[in-house]
């Protein structure tokens, strides 16, 4: 049965560390993450019902495996890393709570901008950029689509904790976009 | 009047939950006003739904030999 799960490796691997490495950026733990959902794949298989595609399947563990490191990760990160880091409210307004760099409109719709190969590899690079933490966090909310309360719980902080680093990480993640991909005022 | 620094968190915010009348009401007058925080809030939008589409992307990153093979060995050794 060992087996097919190797053969597994060869059609899903890649699809599988696509997928974490785009949730955790690090490669090193990405093939971790997807070394241990094969194995745990092995050692539950006779779980695997069918009913769904392997790939679902493998990708359900996968995604469980990424939120506990995530989760672990948050729990180990040095307190010198949250107070080292600049608030981006401070960089975009002034001290009256005026803009001091400007948003721009991106003069764009939606559903245009979104199949633009260009577009999304800029985000990429924005997201690459991300100070950990808020790396974490925002993976968590908008590419697992977790909600705030399971966050909150998974991770014991306050929601209003929760709220104000998903503002610093769109605020950042605005600026690099408008600055990169935009051509937006300088900063 | 809510400032432009304060309406920028409450937008943010409001993608998490739903704001209390009063400040759901200043937002909106604030909007209706300030053409900068208009554009920021069409930015937020669009880094949202830019966000989904990422989420479920094509997988473009190969594992790599070395990987695939520690992961075959791996499974090779706990299969035991
Ligand atoms: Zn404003």
């Amino acid at each position: 049965m060992s087996a097919e799960i190797e053969t597994w490796v060869d059609e899903h691997g890649d699809a599988l560390y696509s997928y974490a490495l785009s949730r955790l950026r690090n490669p090193a733990s990405a093939e971790d993450v997807v070394q241990e959902t094969f194995l745990a794949a092995l050692r539950s298989q006779d779980r695997y019902t069918g009913k769904s595609s392997p790939r679902t399947w493998l990708i359900g563990i996968l995604k469980h495996k990424i939120v506990d490191l995530i989760r672990k990760e948050s729990r180990e990160q040095s307190a010198e890393e949250i107070e080292n880091m600049v608030e981006p409210e401070e960089l975009f307004f002034d001290r009256k709570g005026h803009w001091r760099i400007k948003p721009v409109d991106w003069q764009v719709h939606p559903g245009k901008i979104l199949e633009q190969k260009e577009f999304m590899a800029v985000l990429l690079q924005c997201l690459e950029h991300l100070p950990d933490r808020l790396h974490r966090l925002f993976v968590l909310r908008e590419l697992e689509d977790m909600g705030s309360e399971e966050i909150c719980k998974d991770l014991e902080i306050t929601s209003t904790n929760l709220w104000v680093m998903l503002y610093r990480a769109r605020m950042r993640l605005r600026g690099c976009l408008t600055e990169n991909w935009f051509g937006g005022e300088p900063c | 009047m809510l400032t432009c620094k304060e309406v920028s968190k409450l937008v943010s915010e409001s993608l998490e939950h739903p704001l209390p009348f009063r400040q759901r009401m200043g937002v909106r007058l604030h909007l209706m006003m300030c053409s900068m925080c208009r554009a920021y809030q069409k930015q937020t939008l669009l880094l949202r739904a830019a966000m989904r589409t990422y989420a479920r992307h094509e997988p473009s990153e190969p594992l790599s030999e070395q990987a695939r093979q520690r992961i075959k060995n791996a499974l090779k050794t706990d299969g035991k």
